[in-house]
């Protein structure tokens, strides 16, 4: 082949470790600390398309892009889109019906 | 060999002409995506084109195999700062697919089997400036890179080339796409660093 079409790897071309082309939910940590000063990755969320609720650090990120977008585990649909744009930090939330907290 | 020729990977190289403002060179392809990689069967294959009026106008895979293809070598230039020259292509002008089509709105949302958008102006994919491309290098497209086709739109900001194309509408608004609506800029121009809001 030519031209490296199957750079794997960094490439995100789905040979990471495990055969998986997304990373958990605990990558969204570092960014959306910009958020909250807790960790909302132990925050619950609501899918918006099939209902399944979970923690965010179980959803998949997919990072090899330009923002990391994280999809529910069930169906697959995007739950989460975070930029990190130029000096500024955006967060669409669209496909979340609902993100809970504990309050301490 | 101990000589650094141009274009060695991941230089920084501000005499490049070619190369535009923040962008360094690679000769990988880096693959991005914002989720998992679909795999469409050619024979499931379809692309659609939707008009203001409703019109639906659409192309099977033997249809898009059948149009005029050109074959092509360009530069292209992801937001992420890698820019890769002297890619070969071939596919359709999008000239092609709009040849019978009565519109006059200026603006399209393009779509993607896996549900990513872009939107784009008509005035930046008319005139020989984007196509529908199904081989890259001399083969078919690989799924990881959009295959069985994708949109190219060279000019702009890799993002705006859609993977696993399926089809556009004519929007009578410039409204956002995928990432458009989440920091990135509206149009794209990597010679004008149109990276952001
Ligand atoms: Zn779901």
């Amino acid at each position: 082949m030519s031209l490296g079409l199957d750079d794997g790897l960094a490439d995100g071309t789905g040979t990471e470790a495990g055969g998986q082309d997304y990373l958990d939910g605990n990558a969204l940590a570092g960014p959306l600390s910009e958020f909250s000063s807790g960790d909302l990755t132990v925050a619950e969320g609501r899918c918006e398309n099939c209902g399944m609720t979970g923690v965010l650090a179980t959803t998949r990120v997919y990072a090899h892009a330009p923002g990391m977008t994280a999809r529910c585990r069930g169906c697959g649909s995007v739950l989460l889109r975070l930029t990190e744009a130029g000096g500024r930090t955006v967060l669409d939330l669209r496909g979340l019906s609902y993100l809970s907290i504990q309050r301490d | 060999m101990g000589i650094i020729s141009s274009g060695f990977r991941g230089r920084r190289n501000k005499d490049q002409p070619g190369l535009p403002p923040g962008q360094y060179l690679t000769e990988s392809f880096p693959v991005l995506s914002a989720g998992p990689t679909p795999r469409i069967d050619t024979a499931e294959w379809e692309f659609q084109l939707t008009t203001e009026a409703g019109q639906v106008h659409s192309w099977s895979w033997d249809d898009f195999q059948n149009l005029p293809q050109e074959e092509f070598t360009v530069d292209i230039h992801c937001v992420t700062s890698w820019s890769k020259f002297g890619t070969r292509w071939k596919g359709v002008s999008l000239d092609t697919f709009f040849q019978d089509v009565d519109t006059s709105h200026p603006y399209t949302m393009f779509s993607s089997y896996g549900g990513y958008t872009t939107n784009l102006p008509m005035e930046d994919i008319l005139n020989g400036k984007a196509w529908i491309v199904h081989q890259f290098d001399g083969e078919d497209l690989q799924p990881a890179h959009g295959g069985p086709a994708r949109l190219l739109v060279p000019h702009l900001y890799f993002w705006k080339s859609a993977k696993w194309v399926r089809g556009l509408r004519m929007m009578e608004r410039n409204d956002p796409g995928f990432w458009e609506t989440n920091g990135y800029n509206l149009h794209g121009d990597p010679w004008l660093e149109e990276r952001y809001w």
